[in-house]
């Protein structure tokens, strides 16, 4: 570390940016800002979203049908969707964050951009668009057509190769490039274990002798020209290595497709991303849950912060809300239908009216509290009813936003990183 | 049309006709059961899971209580497999009159149930999290009653008293030639197949289902159902069964059951039990009364709500269905109206489904001129030969001497994926809702979120099921498990749910999926 970097302060003092939640729009936003040189502090009640989706940068997936390139689909998408948070960002905002994440990412290998979407194979099967992939996933492009084979690893629950082989040689994809499928099941040694997550294959696929006998195992099973799928679970922060090393001893083209939770290539972009947070000298608090702020003539002041049971406050300059959405508690629904955003208790926009059912009867309809969450300005700051800005330095970014649905869109990554960008960029324009 | 032959055809595969058909097998006759979906699909299994010890009926229905007393001890013996021993309490609130505790005493000594008033102190040292406002306890033996296991556990011992069961098996029509039921015509919902099953006697055990039934044979039975509602919550709150000591209202007992707690439970007339709505205000209510007897009730996870439908038989019309006995009733069609060959069952309770049934093949030897004894007091049931209750901690037990062992595929439920192939071995499940009834698949906190991925692969492969067939078997269970978890969902189960969307929807992207 250089002296001229600003050196992490310890406690709960004063920093330039503060930012809550340590998902992939949070960590977006506070890299870029330690970047600029501002002292920055996260706080995250624990890790984030990282560790659950895909390590797939999926910024339109779905719209209408599946979307083959985004940067076409989405001046039609905002269009028809005017709350849409994707109508504040521009297409060449969104390009630019993909770049930056891609730079940042240098030893991922991450491909692709706006013009097209990949359609890589879910754990279930289904040929699903995204936008940008880490290299150890980009031979799963199915729009390139090939025979796949699907290896099985005995232990491992959260995959299911036959099921996923079965629904890949009938998913839709783009073009008519054919597409066959096959699997091939392996019994990796385990020693006495018998259900081992992935994570720890990933700990045990950076072990040579357990990849010897992987090798072993597999290379007599392969007919040349065989595209190679393996659940994601190809190592941690040695995954690179080990899936050079596999193609390169194979003979063959080797990708990985993502499991149930955790998600191993969601961990290494974390931990790519919270060293590079710290190498510039943030401030990654892990187990903070913000539950309250101090304010002063329009202006956040400070974020109190429960730690280890004591109550601390941090005090900055502008502060990032990026909490996300239900599932991480950036949102909460009590029993009466009331929707609350916990930390600032920020006026929510998206709600369902007075009398409508939150919840529609079909499962897989478009439910009305789906699209719930904060509205922000063009500043990406979180407004209330009149639009105008709640405080003049709290932005807003993520899973948090109100008008999304990105599960259904296949838009959750690309919203969560666009926005801390934006977030970032609004913030330093306004220093 | 394909055709069946036997003596006794039993309509309904809950808790009466699972009982019945073992009973009449036991006793010789050659038998079939039909029932239109998977076994213990009706009100057996939308219950509490309560096995009465009498208490509840003591001041107010004695008749059903001094069934309920005798048929407790025997099922204790013949079904320990299917029982959790965790007793019962009766409390008086704060908000009930402890002068109740007097009626109940006298109700509970008049109709022998085993009953013993207990310390307050001590009630809250077993049970910290009650209230402690608590006047007055009294233990009972209560307890818990798998519903699933306990009817599969019947139809196997029929089964191996040549008794022929066939799930999804609707019944069409009932055939009366002169006066005489002499079979039925039932549809094969699986595979649209229609077969003929002649009979020498048919018994209707449909339950709440049994008005219907009798009047495809142009008979007027009354049943009255009655809808109870009930609401798992995500932890053993009480490890006791808990009823309030006062008159029987709604919301008034929770059972411990499994890894869940269940509140139950309402009782509002409806006309049809199969539609059965179950409104916020209800919840509400439930979740209120919950909070009377556990502070912080509140606090813990709603899991689900569903709704059952007591059969109450009923010779007129009734105002309030709480009046109306809770035992059951008999009924000779040939005597009542004029109709040959058909019996009636109905009325009752799980507790009771035993007696029930040895009342109805009674009536049955009696049609068919022969005596022949029951024996089903006698002979336990498979899986309980060695009286032992059911415990709690029994997987963690097997799982505990060679720890990862095996994978397991439900965490919360800690279900093995050997528990899972021996249960679709044994079983022939059509679909993954009645996996979920064998071995409480995804019935914990997380309601399926990470097992029910990883069992559809199991299915798949296990069953050799195409594609289609396994896509189907997702998608339908997440359809359905919808139904029941939509209506109270908030706080942190809304925010596991949508845990669960982000898996299979985002993760997943299910809705994709090849039809």
């Amino acid at each position: 570390m250089t002296a001229t970097r600003p050196q992490p302060l310890v406690g709960p003092a004063s920093y330039d940016t503060v930012v809550i939640g340590a998902g992939l729009a949070g960590l977006t936003a506070a890299l870029r800002l330690a970047e600029a040189g501002q002292r920055v502090a996260v706080l995250a009640k624990g890790v984030g979203a990282t560790h659950i989706a895909p390590p797939t940068i999926d910024v339109l997936g779905y719209a209408g049908g599946p979307v083959g390139s985004p940067a076409q689909a989405l001046p039609e998408f905002t269009a028809a969707n005017p709350e849409h948070p994707y109508r504040q960002l521009s297409i060449d905002l969104l390009g630019d964050s993909l770049d930056w994440f891609k730079a940042r990412l240098g030893d991922h290998g991450y491909r692709g951009g706006l013009d097209e979407n990949f359609f890589v194979p879910t754990a279930i099967g289904v040929a699903k668009p995204t936008a940008l992939l880490p290299e150890t996933m980009a031979a799963g492009d199915l729009r390139r057509g090939g025979r796949f084979v699907f290896v099985g690893l005995r232990g491992l629950k959260d995959f299911f190769p036959a099921y996923l082989a079965e629904n890949v040689a009938r998913a839709p994809v783009p073009g008519d490039a054919s597409v066959t499928t096959r699997v091939v099941e392996l019994a990796p040694p385990l020693g006495e274990a018998r259900d081992v997550s992935s994570a720890g294959f990933a700990r045990r696929f950076e072990r040579a002798d357990f990849r010897e006998s992987v090798l072993a195992a597999l290379g007599r099973n392969l007919v040349p020209g065989e595209l190679v799928g393996f659940p994601a679970v190809l190592g941690l922060g040695g995954a690179r290595e080990v899936w050079r090393e596999l193609e390169a001893r194979l003979g063959h083209q080797v990708f990985e497709v993502p499991t149930l939770p955790p998600s191993v290539p969601g961990i290494r972009v974390w931990e790519t991303m919270t060293s590079a947070l710290r190498r510039q000298g943030a401030r990654l608090v892990i187990g903070s849950t913000a539950a309250g702020a101090e304010m002063s003539n329009g202006r956040l002041e400070g974020v109190v912060a429960h730690n280890a049971g004591r109550p601390l406050t941090y005090r900055a300059r502008s502060f990032v809300l990026a909490t996300g959405g239900f599932p991480s508690a950036g949102l909460e629904l009590d029993f009466s239908g009331q929707v609350r955003e916990p930390v600032f208790d920020l006026p929510l926009a998206g709600l369902p009216g007075q009398n409508e059912p939150r919840f529609a009867t079909d499962y897989f309809d478009e439910h009305a509290l789906s699209r719930a969450g904060v509205a922000v300005d063009a500043s990406r700051r979180p407004v209330n009813l009149e639009g105008a800005p709640v405080y003049e330095n709290l932005y807003a970014a993520g899973a948090t936003l109100a008008g999304a649905v990105p599960w259904r869109e296949g838009s959750g990554n690309g919203l969560s990183l666009g926005s801390g960008y934006a977030a970032a960029s609004a913030i330093l324009e306004a220093a | 049309m394909p055709t069946l032959e036997t003596e006794v055809l039993v309509v309904g595969g809950g808790s009466t006709g699972a009982g019945v058909v073992r009973d009449a097998a036991m006793r010789g006759f050659s038998t079939v059961l039909v029932e239109r979906g998977d076994l213990a699909t009706g009100t057996t299994g939308r219950f509490h899971g309560l096995l009465h010890s009498g208490g509840r009926y003591a001041v107010k229905d004695p008749v059903a209580a001094r069934e309920c007393v005798v048929e407790n001890a025997i099922l204790r013996r013949i079904a320990a497999d299917c029982i959790e021993d965790t007793g019962g309490l009766f409390v008086s609130t704060r908000w009930d009159d402890p002068a109740f505790g007097d009626e109940f005493l006298r109700g509970c000594r008049e109709t022998g149930v085993p009953v013993d008033e207990v310390p307050v102190a001590e009630v809250l040292r077993r049970e910290p999290r009650l209230d402690r406002g608590i006047t007055r306890a009294f233990a009972v033996p209560d307890a818990n009653l798998d519903p699933w296991k306990l009817v599969s556990a019947c139809t196997r011992s029929a089964s191996e008293h040549a008794a022929r069961i066939l799930p999804y098996h609707r019944l069409l029509g009932l055939e009366v030639h002169d006066g005489k039921v002499v079979g039925a015509r039932v549809n094969n919902e699986l595979t649209g197949e229609e077969l003929e099953i002649r009979a020498e006697l048919v018994i209707n055990a449909s339950g709440a289902w049994a008005g219907q039934i009798a009047s495809l044979a142009g008979c007027v039975v009354t049943v009255l159902p009655g809808k109870g509602i009930m609401i798992a919550m995500n932890h053993r709150l009480v490890n006791t069964v808990v009823n309030r000591c006062k008159p029987p209202s709604d919301g008034d007992i929770i059972v411990p059951i499994r890894t869940v707690s269940v509140i139950g439970t309402t009782d509002v007339r409806v006309a049809d039990p199969d539609e059965l709505e179950v409104t916020p205000g209800e919840i509400d209510e439930m979740l209120d009364e919950g909070e009377k007897l556990v502070p912080g009730f509140r606090e813990a996870r709603a899991l689900r709500v569903w709704a059952g439908a007591r059969p109450l038989y009923t010779p007129e019309d009734v105002a309030d269905t709480r009046e109306v006995s809770r035992t059951h009733t008999v009924l000779d069609h040939a005597k009542r109206d004029g109709v040959e060959g058909f019996i009636t069952i109905t009325g009752g309770k799980t507790t009771t489904f035993r007696l029930m049934a040895e009342h109805a093949v009674d009536a049955a030897c009696e049609k068919l001129g022969v005596v022949r004894e029951c024996r089903t007091h006698e002979e336990p049931l498979p899986g309980s030969e060695e009286e032992r209750f059911y415990w709690l901690g029994a997987r963690v037990r097997a799982q505990e001497p060679v720890p990862n062992s095996e994978e397991i595929i439900c965490e919360c439920e800690l279900i093995t994926r050997s528990h899972l192939t021996e249960a679709l071995a044994h079983g022939r499940p059509t679909g993954l809702d009645d996996v979920r009834r064998k071995v409480r698949l995804a019935m914990g906190p997380c309601q399926g979120g990470f097992c029910i991925y990883r069992a559809t692969g199991v299915l798949h492969e296990f069953e050799h099921l195409d594609y289609r067939a396994a896509n189907t078997a997702l998608l339908d269970f997440l359809q359905e498990r919808w139904k029941g978890v939509q209506p109270i969902l908030h706080g942190d189960q809304f925010r596991q749910a949508r845990l669960d969307d982000w898996i299979f929807q985002g993760l997943l992207a299910v809705e994709h999926l090849p039809q």
